[in-house]
């Protein structure tokens, strides 16, 4: 090998050296790009809501009709809106009732489950408050009403005029105290 | 290609063709001292198929235990351990030494150059394996025992592990080391050292795929030893780089882990791929089908590895739009792959073909590799690997590339150039059965995994429900078939060396290059004259 040769071989060495020693600093660099891109492209950071900000621009020139579904899964409870419909206008927050009666001598505990028709209109309706959000336990006998306190996001499309929400109770299996009393329990 | 030489490279060096030792230490201080690329890829081939011996003899004790439900053989830590340790083991100490064996051995023949670059440091980068793999080995006995958390030694597990955890974060700097530096000697002496006349675009394959994997070494192994000493200072020096107990994020490190860990599935497979091209060709009698066309697609596949890590943590919570990013990006590489595979199926169309051992070989590796390949676009698929994530379906997957793939790839090149290395023909009817015998029990052993992780079982745990039993057991038996399997190719390199039939300095007369044109055996110093390529 002439003495050229060796040189060349060593400038090469060395530019490929100071490269892997470059990359053990790019692993070490990754640390803080990480968070840097994430914060760039607005991806996966911790405890912030990426959903879009409701508009608080109510929309006058439309009305939506909301109907109100109320449906007990095998259980003892009388469970019914206190209106069947109401007619707003997307963007407005509005608030309805719900009716629920224990039926049974015994405290049960049920948890509400939503439904919408159109199943699209799902992620046009914020419900800022609802019974459905927590457990209900209800003593022996007693009578309550739950709000919900909704609006229609103004970006709903503008071939849904009817909104449905229903609501179907089902009874909390871990407090199930009426076993044996409607056909889905076991002994 | 289409080599000619002026410079005649059968009579230089010495004369008779003899290995002339005599300006050398003998015995083991040749070994210690040598700086011959022959010597050193020599003992890199034979330091990687022990690697490869304890790495199998884990597989086999993890085998035992899945053979019944329930455990029965070993402890669950243990058998965490050996998970760990074959992982690292075959990864670090028997694939990637065995490519860097047969670099040591045919690049600088093929390129027509009459060494390494730099042969001290080669001496180097060999004797630098042994320590790392005795670390690897002994951290077993050690209290609290071997790294335990699975190959990729994800956190938290490695932050809380014993004394056995910082043996093998030792283990891998001392192999990223040796790696780099054999990298660095490999790149230096293709862009340097090639003969005159032999351009970047003449080169055999074989050299082309060392040349890209070569620089994929030297980019990720340096981020792997970055991440492993993060960790290593996470363990025993109060930084919080991924312990989350003091404001460091766990998922960080699957991501530079995996930054690291996909160019590095290529470094394994890539030297692979230029085995196959050449045994494909000389056994096609053909000059490969689409030369450049292979060029860059190995370049392609090369630089798409950079853009895909995060198809191995779909399951840690990525936002859905990185999700489709790295799904479509990992089914982009399928489009360079196929492009090698058509380019191989196209060099046999109408070849004149024989079915010697290496070709056998090769021909498994494209056909179980390819199977390989589509289960890993089933994985790429977001959706799909939510429930595949972690389950034995990916265990086949990545068997089907480093099995079948890899190791019967290095398999392929090991028949193809055994004549050169000793001057004796291997005895070809066993070379058949061994070949017949690892690609029966290879598929005994994996193609029924693929039906165990669809089902649900899951990877790296010694127990499993009652229905996987029998698909357990087919594995097992075909995992103790592979095994022995093996030895039969141990026997036969031996009996190579030892003796039979004399070989010709080109024993497969549709084989092309310079390596075929110095005498078999190739004597210790070859092309000190450098041929003329025309």
């Amino acid at each position: 090998m002439s003495a050229a040769t060796g040189a060349k071989n060593w400038r090469t060495l060395l530019r490929l050296a100071a490269f892997s020693v470059l990359m053990f600093g790019f692993g070490y660099a990754l640390i803080p790009l990480y968070p840097v891109m994430c914060k760039t492209l607005g991806i996966n950071q911790t405890g912030v809501d990426d959903r879009p900000a409701v508009s608080a621009q109510v929309d006058e020139t439309r009305s939506v009709v909301v109907e109100f579904d109320s449906n007990v899964h095998g259980m003892p409870w009388k469970f019914r809106p206190l209106v069947s419909h109401v007619t707003v206008h997307p963007g407005a927050i509005t608030q309805v009732s719900f009716e629920v009666v224990n039926t049974l001598p015994t405290p049960v505990t049920g948890q509400a489950i939503p439904s919408y028709g159109p199943p699209l209109a799902a992620e046009y309706f914020r419900k800022l408050e609802c019974f459905c959000f927590n457990k209900q336990t209800l003593k022996p006998g007693e009578r309550r009403e739950m709000p919900v306190v909704f609006v229609i996001d103004p970006a709903l499309p503008k071939d849904i005029s009817t909104v449905t929400l229903s609501y179907t109770f089902f009874e909390v299996e871990g407090n199930r105290r009426t076993a044996g009393r409607n056909p889905g329990a076991s002994a | 290609m289409n080599a000619t030489t002026t410079a005649n490279g059968h009579a230089e060096g010495h004369a008779g063709g003899h290995p002339d030792h005599g300006h050398q230490p003998a015995g083991l201080m040749r070994w210690l001292t040598t700086t011959n690329h022959k010597d050193i890829g020599t003992m890199y081939l034979w330091f990687s198929f022990a690697m490869f011996i304890v790495g199998g003899c884990m597989a086999l004790m993890i085998r035992s235990e899945l053979f019944q439900p329930g455990l029965q053989i070993v402890k669950p830590e243990f058998f965490n351990q050996l998970t760990t340790l074959h992982g690292l083991i075959m990864v670090f100490g028997a694939i990637m030494p065995a490519f860097v064996g047969f670099a040591n051995w045919m690049i600088p023949l093929q390129i027509g150059a009459s060494d390494m670059a730099f042969g001290r440091m080669n001496n180097w980068s060999f004797w630098l394996l042994p320590p790392a793999a005795l670390l690897l080995v002994l951290s077993m006995f050690v209290p609290g025992g071997a790294a335990a958390a699975g190959w990729t030694l994800y956190p938290p597990l490695t932050i809380q592990q014993g004394m056995g955890m910082d043996m093998a974060i030792f283990a891998i700097h001392i192999l990223g080391m040796s790696s780099i530096m054999g990298s660095i000697n490999i790149i230096t002496t293709i862009l340097n050292l090639r003969a005159p006349g032999m351009t970047l675009m003449k080169m055999p394959l074989f050299s082309w795929t060392w040349l890209v994997t070569a620089y994929l070494i030297i980019a990720v192994m340096p981020i792997l030893a970055g991440v492993v000493t993060m960790t290593l200072t996470d363990r025993h020096f109060g930084t919080h780089f991924f312990s989350a107990a003091g404001g460091g994020d766990p998922v960080l490190f699957q991501h530079i882990f995996w930054f690291f860990g996909h160019p590095e599935v290529y470094i394994v497979i890539i030297p692979g791929f230029g085995v196959v091209s050449q045994v494909i060709s000389a056994f096609s009698r053909k000059p490969v089908f689409g030369y450049a066309s292979m060029v860059y697609a190995i370049a392609a596949i090369g630089i798409l590895s950079f853009t895909v890590w995060a198809h191995h943590m779909y399951t840690t919570g990525m936002p859905i739009s990185a999700q489709l990013y790295f799904m479509y990006a990992t089914m982009l590489i399928a489009v360079p792959t196929g492009v090698k595979i058509f380019n191989w199926t196209a060099t046999m169309w109408r070849g004149s073909l024989s079915f010697e051992t290496p070709m056998l070989f090769a021909i498994g590796f494209i056909f179980l590799f390819t199977l390989g390949g589509f289960s890993g676009l089933v994985l790429a698929m977001a959706a799909v690997d939510v429930q595949m994530q972690d389950t034995y379906y990916v265990v086949a997957h990545f068997h089907y590339t480093m099995v079948a793939g890899a190791l019967f790839s290095a398999f392929a090149g090991a028949y193809y150039w055994l004549p050169k290395w000793t001057g004796h023909m291997y005895n070809e009817k066993l070379g058949k059965v061994h070949f017949w015998l690892s690609f029966i029990f290879f598929n005994m052993t994996f193609f029924v995994q693929h039906f165990l992780g669809i089902a649900g079982m899951p990877r790296r745990i010694p127990d499993y429900a009652l229905q996987f039993t029998e698909f357990n057991q087919i594995s097992t038996i075909g995992a103790f078939g592979f095994g022995l399997s093996q030895l039969l190719f141990l026997y036969i390199a031996i009996s190579c060396i030892k003796g039979g039939e004399k070989a010709p300095a080109k024993p497969w007369d549709g084989a092309e290059g310079l390596e075929w044109e110095v005498p078999s055996p190739a004597p210790h110093h070859t092309w000190v004259v450098q041929p003329i390529v025309k």
